[in-house]
């Protein structure tokens, strides 16, 4: 096919240049610190990634170390009602059940991101086994795991939850990953799957075949470092979506509720008539912590885009066409 | 025919997964919370239709899964989901159902359309006009909009527009103390009602029209013929909508049938939210109150909603762009 490919010296991972099947090919195959480094240097180049990296820095320090932010505790219901509206010793104020409102922001943190790593990792790493095994195994057993990803992609994710979040009663953060995983993986499979297909009859890959490699040494070796760039785009949006999805599951009180989230934060909220009772900041604040938080990893997922696909990133010339326009 | 044929056959397998589902999840959950619920109403609800209840949730030991499995789908196939435990007990499921329709219908399903309409527009002018003003502030806005939990943006409007300004009302589909009927204080009031949440749906729904339209159109604005009409000398809205835009919206007509599906559901928390007495206000009332007859049924009048606008929407492509086809 390609003549750029120059295949890798056994157990190296293969080297593959440039776009294949008109996806682009991160650093992929090449030796891990070169391509971290490159990584590295095109994310302190790209404003979006740098805004993005900073923020998801800044929520990974406060959730691993609230106690240093925070001095109360979230779940103490130790102060007046009457304190409500934000002040020196309360930042936002308080709930309306005495609780501190900027200990129960930073302490909501940590689940939050838990289950966005989580969920962004495991739906990852099962679209990543799924999608490539039927891609490379092929006849029955791809008809077989399309027809499984395609099922499962086009049953409305969210109705889903829902109705296995109410046989759960409150699901904690473990729970939660494992059924967010479980219902959005297909549709990065489905990627996956296309991206591995491209690959098919490749130099590389018949090499692998004649040493007699066995096929999860292929899948593993061979196959899934190329697919560097799709995977981490993967994981950045099944990320961003479980903090969406977590959040109003947990906003319609299947979560669970005593854990301290923003999402619980915005169920006991709306429980309480927070707007009615003068305390709008109880909704707005975890409302825009989910709104910054999701914008990290969509941020983060646009640069990788535009680094791993020179043609999507903003056109600076096209103002020079315009004027050639006739109108 | 064929290709019809298959997808037929691929919506009926995805209908059985979904219904086999239903089935499943109360089984697999631990100790079968369907059990507890059923057990606390039992009188609330007449005796034969708790046997139907067993057999939709596996109340009944002695039989074998399979029987119960098979008395399921039998069930359902003669359009029997049972009757509600909790949210109005003993009343058919289907009943209540039916009443929740027509609000969902007329809230979303205005939405829908009037997001596909103008968002459709907005992105055939923006994509015209690449790099002016509308092209450059509204891509960015919308997303944005994509990061941020609808039913958040239905409470902020709720805190601006109603709370704090006192405009419009955010609670219920209509004032209760007005009597249901063809009147014009009535049909007012639930136009007025319909207002802020229709709005937070416009708003939310309207970036993916507009972006779907924007980059179809800007990759068919660099075809030939486009280029052959300007050196026609044709006027310039001519180009844009004859040539450009009707060549474009394909793939958002496709998206627009599609989208007519996730009407049903679609708006579970935005009709929450607004305390919205549509199908998915409906569904989370029936989380709350375990009833979970009700639930298997939303949950399954959604996914056939979404899964019959795929199938026209399929086939709707191939009809209008006969390069589909083959490819399938």
């Amino acid at each position: 096919m390609t003549t750029t490919e120059i295949p890798g010296a056994p157990g190296e991972p293969p080297l593959v240049p440039g776009v294949a099947g008109g996806l682009p090919l991160g650093g992929g195959g090449v030796a891990g610190a070169r391509s971290l480094r490159r990584m590295a240097r095109a994310v302190t180049a790209n404003r979006k990634a740098t805004v993005g990296i900073v923020l998801l820095l800044l929520f990974c320090l406060v959730g691993a170390f609230p106690g240093v932010i925070a001095h109360d505790s979230p779940n103490a219901e130790i102060y007046q009602r009457s304190l409500g509206s934000p002040s020196a010793a309360h930042l936002l104020g308080t709930t309306s059940f005495g609780q501190d409102m900027f200990a129960q922001v930073i302490y909501g943190t940590r689940p939050v991101l838990l289950i966005a790593f989580g969920v962004g990792l495991g739906a990852t790493i099962l679209a990543m086994l799924i999608g490539v095994s039927a891609a490379y195994l092929g006849g029955v057993w791809d008809g077989a795991l399309s027809l499984f990803i395609d099922v499962l992609l086009v049953i409305p994710a969210f109705p889903l939850l829902i109705i296995i979040g109410s046989y759960l009663h409150g699901a904690t953060t473990g729970v939660m990953i494992a059924v967010v995983t479980a219902v959005s993986w297909s549709y990065t499979a489905r990627q996956l799957r296309a991206q591995a297909l491209s690959l098919r009859g490749r130099d590389f890959l018949e090499a692998a075949r004649v040493r007699g490699e066995r096929a999860m040494y292929v899948i593993v070796v061979e196959i899934i470092p190329t697919m560097t760039s799709l995977l981490v785009a993967s994981f950045l949006t099944n990320a961003l979506y479980a903090v969406l999805f977590s959040s109003s599951l947990e906003f319609i009180g299947l979560g669970d509720p005593n854990q301290v989230s923003w999402g619980t934060m915005l169920y006991w909220a709306e429980n309480n008539e927070a707007f009615q009772t003068g305390l709008p900041l109880w909704i707005i604040v975890p409302g825009l912590c989910i709104v910054a938080l999701g914008a990290a990893f969509a941020l983060l997922n646009y640069a990788f885009d535009e680094i791993g696909n020179p043609a999507l990133r903003p056109v600076r010339s096209m103002r020079g066409k315009r004027v050639k326009r006739p109108r | 025919m064929r290709f019809v044929l298959r997808r037929l056959g691929f919506f009926v397998l995805t209908l059985w997964v979904a219904v086999t589902l239903n089935f499943l999840l109360p089984r697999l959950m631990p100790g079968n919370p369907a059990l507890a619920v059923l057990g606390k109403f039992k009188g609330a609800v007449p005796p034969q239709a708790l046997k139907a209840l067993e057999a939709q949730f596996g109340l009944d030991t002695h039989q074998s899964l399979i029987t119960q499995y098979v008395h399921y789908v039998g069930d359902l196939a003669s359009g029997n989901f049972g009757v509600s435990l909790t949210t109005q007990p003993g009343t058919s499921v289907s009943q209540i159902v039916l009443h929740a329709i027509p609000w969902t219908l007329g809230l979303v399903g205005v939405a829908t359309v009037l997001a596909f309409i103008l968002g459709t527009l907005i992105g055939i002018v923006g994509a015209w006009r690449r790099g002016g003003r509308l092209d450059s502030i509204l891509p960015p806005i919308f997303v944005i909009m994509t990061v941020i939990p609808y039913f958040w943006i239905g409470l902020i409007l709720i805190l601006i527009f109603g709370v704090k300004l006192h405009w419009l009302p955010y609670f219920f589909s209509y004032n209760y103390t007005l009597t249901p009927g063809f009147t014009w204080a009535f049909i007012s009031n639930v136009l007025e009602h319909a207002i802020l949440p229709g709005f937070t749906l416009l708003i939310t729904t309207i970036g993916t029209w507009i972006l779907t339209m924007r980059n179809t159109m800007i990759t068919t604005l660099a075809e030939d013929y486009v280029r052959m009409a300007r050196a026609k000398g044709l006027p310039g809205h001519r180009i844009m909508l004859d040539y450009a835009a009707r060549n474009a919206i394909l793939p958002n007509l496709t998206g627009f049938a599609m989208s007519l599906g996730f009407v049903v559901g679609g708006a579970i928390l935005i009709e929450e939210v607004f305390n919205y007495q549509g199908v998915g206000y409906l569904l989370l009332q029936a989380v709350n109150n375990e009833d979970y007859p009700l639930e298997q049924a939303l949950f399954l009048l959604i996914t056939v909603a979404v899964l019959v606008a795929i199938l026209l929407s399929d086939i709707a492509t191939a009809i209008l762009d006969p390069r589909t086809r083959a490819s399938r």
